[in-house]
């Protein structure tokens, strides 16, 4: 039996929303990031929906590579993002997001 | 062959205008140097000068202007319609003086090391910029007489119009305790102003006959076709145009040749070293105007019979006379002979304006030999004096000498028994004054004599070129009684140098000159006494050289007759100068420095003592005239001129002031603050969004795109 695409659709959005919440509430720069990949995430589970419900009877796979792209630049932006969080926090003793505020001058 | 040579003829100029630029840029510090570099520059000039003027014999019937001339064209000048053509060019005319200037200009170089003290203690402080000088002048010179058009002429000419204010003022911070004489800066001043005016009359001279006939070439100017032309087209009235550009011409030779009445700057350009009085005022630049009449003549006798050669000859016959008798009354040795240069400058200017153009050059050659002689062996007598005095003064400490403090080594009242101290110069003196008085067989008395038989000749048998018979004996008689003039007071002169016993210690102490001194007197004394036979009657080289093949304005050039008659009186007449000068100053030598003359003629000597007070007049007539127009200009232009401009200013201040009130602060100022204000109002508002924190960011991208989603959705789109 297969499962409608809407069900998968309605996952993914209710993980984007929750990465989103996270990454706007939380203060935690690492946590902020955890956010952020939960979306990323969220859009890898529409677009592998979106493939299976589409691409497959055509046998493309743009959708799995799309995901795979996803994938690759998540993780690079984690490492990066890490780095810059232990950056900030050798400079600052903090990884407080609201701390972080020198772009306002 | 000679073709070579001609084709050389640019370089002659050049030399020393190479030798001065190499000084002044280079060898300034290096007298010896200096020296060598003037010398080997005029050196080249003379004997490529001389190649080419003895290159010249060889094809006189090719080579006598108007219309035989070989020339270099350099290069043309688009001007409208025409072209202005430059260049060089050789005829015999040319050579003549090819054969004079750079040799004479030689021997002054030479003289010039020892005048200028060189190796001595006293040198002079600026001796290498002197030897600078004069070689540029040298190149004015050569290049006046091998321009081939009037443009590089006047070029040429005002290089030497430079020169000779630098020269004569060449002793610039030299000032006297008398302030009414003349300073060498004064001097300077006053030659190159007054020689201006008679530039300035030349300059219109050529202006219009570039306007009239379209070219400045001199072969093309005095061909016969343009002379026709310019003598039977009138400029106003009944004048041709011939007769005026002539008489504007001859301007500029009466200020350069100082004639009457632009005579006034040669005497009190002797201030300047002795050297240049024989360069300048004796050898060439004043016969650069007497070349310019001679170069020009064609123009002159283009209308037959016309006003500009009476006014020529009137000119040349005046200055000749007044001249002379100013130089009986003059003490200083230098102005004595300046006098005579103004007047047998007269003498050659007369000759021209009489047709006698063979004579006339044949007198500015041999003039320029004896001349140069006498001004160089007077520099010879003033720096033995000089040196005399020093010796005299210090040395001995005779205290009748020390009666001023300015000594005055040019007085001939402190010389006298010269000749025991300084045979050389004292001879090649005495063979110079032979020369110049005219006497057989010494090369004044041939060219003299030729002018005063050409005279007579044409009172005779009437005159060439429309010159009416009575003139040419006015001329004669003017000519005669100068020569008489001449002969005293040279034989003045001489005695007063010369003769007798020593009037002051410095003349009892003068040392003859140095070598490099004697030795071109002694050159020049030589030529003096043997060019004359160059231009005898009975083998006259001269007409041969300039005269025989000349077609000038369709007229040939009168062979100058010999005429026994004239040689007898000219000789009579230079002997009886003599001999009353021997009456006078040679029979009892003076032991006081009082002339006798002065006694004898009294107010009259008093008047050509003060030269006919000819600078009084101008200075009543035209220097102050000019000063109180100056004042009153300055008046003028302080009261109105001033007044109008700072009212103007006022004016301009006071309607900018209410602009700025009424526009500037409010309209203009206002819109630029407005800007700024609005500008800092907008950023203070937006700056609140700017918190710096990535959440609020994050959080702002977020509403938007979900507004944009709901935008989207509403819209169906």
């Amino acid at each position: 039996m297969d499962v409608p695409l809407s069900w998968y659709l309605v996952v993914a959005a209710a993980l984007f929303c929750i990465g989103l919440y996270g990454a706007l509430s939380r203060r935690n720069a690492i946590a902020v990031l955890m956010g952020v990949e939960l979306m990323l995430n969220a859009v890898n589970v529409n677009l592998i929906a979106f493939w299976r419900q589409i691409e497959v009877a055509r046998l493309g796979l743009s959708g799995q590579v799309f995901a795979m792209i996803v994938i690759t630049v998540a993780a690079a932006e984690a490492a990066v993002g890490l780095a810059l969080a232990i950056s900030v926090f050798r400079n600052r003793r903090s990884v407080a997001v609201e701390d972080v505020d020198t772009m306002k001058l | 062959m000679e073709e070579t040579f001609f084709n050389l003829t640019w370089l002659i100029p050049l030399f020393p205008l190479l030798a001065f630029a190499i000084i002044v840029l280079w060898a300034n510090e290096n007298r010896r140097l200096s020296t060598w570099i003037a010398w080997i520059g005029i050196g080249l000039s003379w004997i490529l000068g001389w190649i080419v003027f003895f290159s010249t014999f060889a094809a006189t019937r090719e080579l006598t202007p108007p219309r035989g001339v070989y020339r270099l064209p350099l290069y043309g000048i688009p001007a409208g319609s025409t072209e202005l053509q430059l260049g060089f060019q050789v005829d015999t005319l040319t050579g003549v003086m090819l054969f004079m200037v750079p040799f004479v200009c030689l021997m002054i170089f030479i003289y010039s090391k020892g005048y200028m003290n060189f190796g001595t203690a006293e040198v002079d402080p600026r001796y290498s910029r002197f030897f600078a000088y004069i070689s540029l002048f040298a190149c004015g010179m050569l290049g006046l007489v091998v321009s081939d058009n009037f443009v590089t002429l006047l070029v040429f000419w005002e290089i030497m119009g430079l020169c000779s204010y630098l020269l004569i003022g060449f002793w610039f911070d030299k000032s006297y305790a008398d302030p009414n004489r003349i300073t060498p800066k004064q001097a300077g001043l006053k030659a190159f102003l007054t020689t201006r005016i008679g530039d300035t009359l030349m300059l219109a001279g050529i202006l219009l006959l570039y306007s009239q006939v379209g070219t400045l070439t001199f072969r093309e100017v005095f061909s016969e076709e343009t002379l026709h032309t310019l003598a039977t087209t009138y400029a106003f009235g009944g004048v041709p145009w011939a007769t005026l550009i002539a008489l504007l011409i001859f301007g500029g030779a009466v200020g350069k040749s100082s004639q009457f009445p632009l005579h006034v700057w040669l005497p009190d350009a002797m201030e300047g070293p002795t050297p240049v009085s024989a360069l300048i005022h004796a050898a060439t630049m004043v016969s650069a105007g007497v070349y310019l009449v001679a170069r020009s003549f064609p123009l002159f006798v283009a209308v037959e019979g016309g006003v500009q050669l009476a006014v020529v000859a009137f000119i040349g016959a005046f200055t000749a006379i007044f001249a002379s008798t100013i130089a009986v009354a003059q003490n200083d040795i230098k102005r004595v002979l300046a006098y005579s240069t103004i007047s047998q400058l007269g003498y050659m200017i007369a000759a021209l304006g009489i047709g006698a153009y063979v004579a006339a050059v044949f007198h500015l050659i041999a003039h320029a030999f004896f001349k140069a002689l006498l001004f160089m062996a007077s520099g010879s007598v003033i720096h033995g004096v000089e040196h005399g005095h020093h010796a005299g003064v210090h040395g001995h400490h005779e205290p009748h000498d020390e009666r001023s403090a300015e000594f005055d080594a040019n007085d001939m009242m402190n010389m006298g028994g010269l000749l025991r101290r300084m045979p050389a110069t004292g001879w090649s003196f005495i063979i110079g004054a032979l020369a110049l008085t005219g006497i057989f067989p010494w090369a004044g008395f041939w060219s003299k004599d030729e002018i005063l038989a050409d005279a007579w000749n044409s009172f005779l048998h009437g005159g060439h070129f429309g010159v009416s018979s009575n003139w040419a004996f006015f001329v004669w008689i003017l000519l005669t009684i100068a020569a008489f003039l001449t002969a005293f007071y040279t034989g003045r002169q001489i005695f007063l140098t010369f003769a007798g016993k020593p009037r002051t210690a410095a003349a009892a102490h003068a040392p003859e000159s140095v070598p490099s001194m004697t030795a071109p007197l002694i050159i020049l004394a030589v030529f003096s006494t043997f060019l004359g036979l160059a231009g005898t009657p009975w083998a006259n080289q001269f007409y041969h050289l300039i005269g025989e093949w000349a077609d000038v304005a369709g007229h040939e050039i009168a062979h100058g007759e010999f005429s026994l008659t004239i040689a007898l009186v000219s000789t009579g007449v230079a002997l009886a100068g003599w001999a009353l000068a021997y009456l006078i100053y040679g029979l009892r030598p003076l032991t006081v420095a009082v002339d006798p003359l002065r006694r004898a003629l009294g107010p009259v000597y008093k008047w050509l003592e003060n030269k006919w007070y000819f600078d009084e007049i101008y200075n009543a007539i035209i220097v102050q005239p000019l000063i109180r127009l100056a004042r009153a200009s300055f008046v003028f232009d302080r009261g109105v001129i001033d007044a109008i401009v700072n009212a103007v200013g006022a004016f301009g201040r006071w309607i900018a002031g209410w602009l700025k009130r009424a526009i500037d602060n409010p309209i203009v100022d206002g819109a630029v603050n407005g800007v700024g204000r609005l500008t800092a109002w907008f950023g203070e508002f937006m700056r609140a969004t700017q918190t710096g924190n990535v959440q609020n960011y994050l959080l702002v991208a977020a509403v938007t795109v979900v507004l944009l989603l709901a935008l989207f959705l509403v819209r169906g789109g």
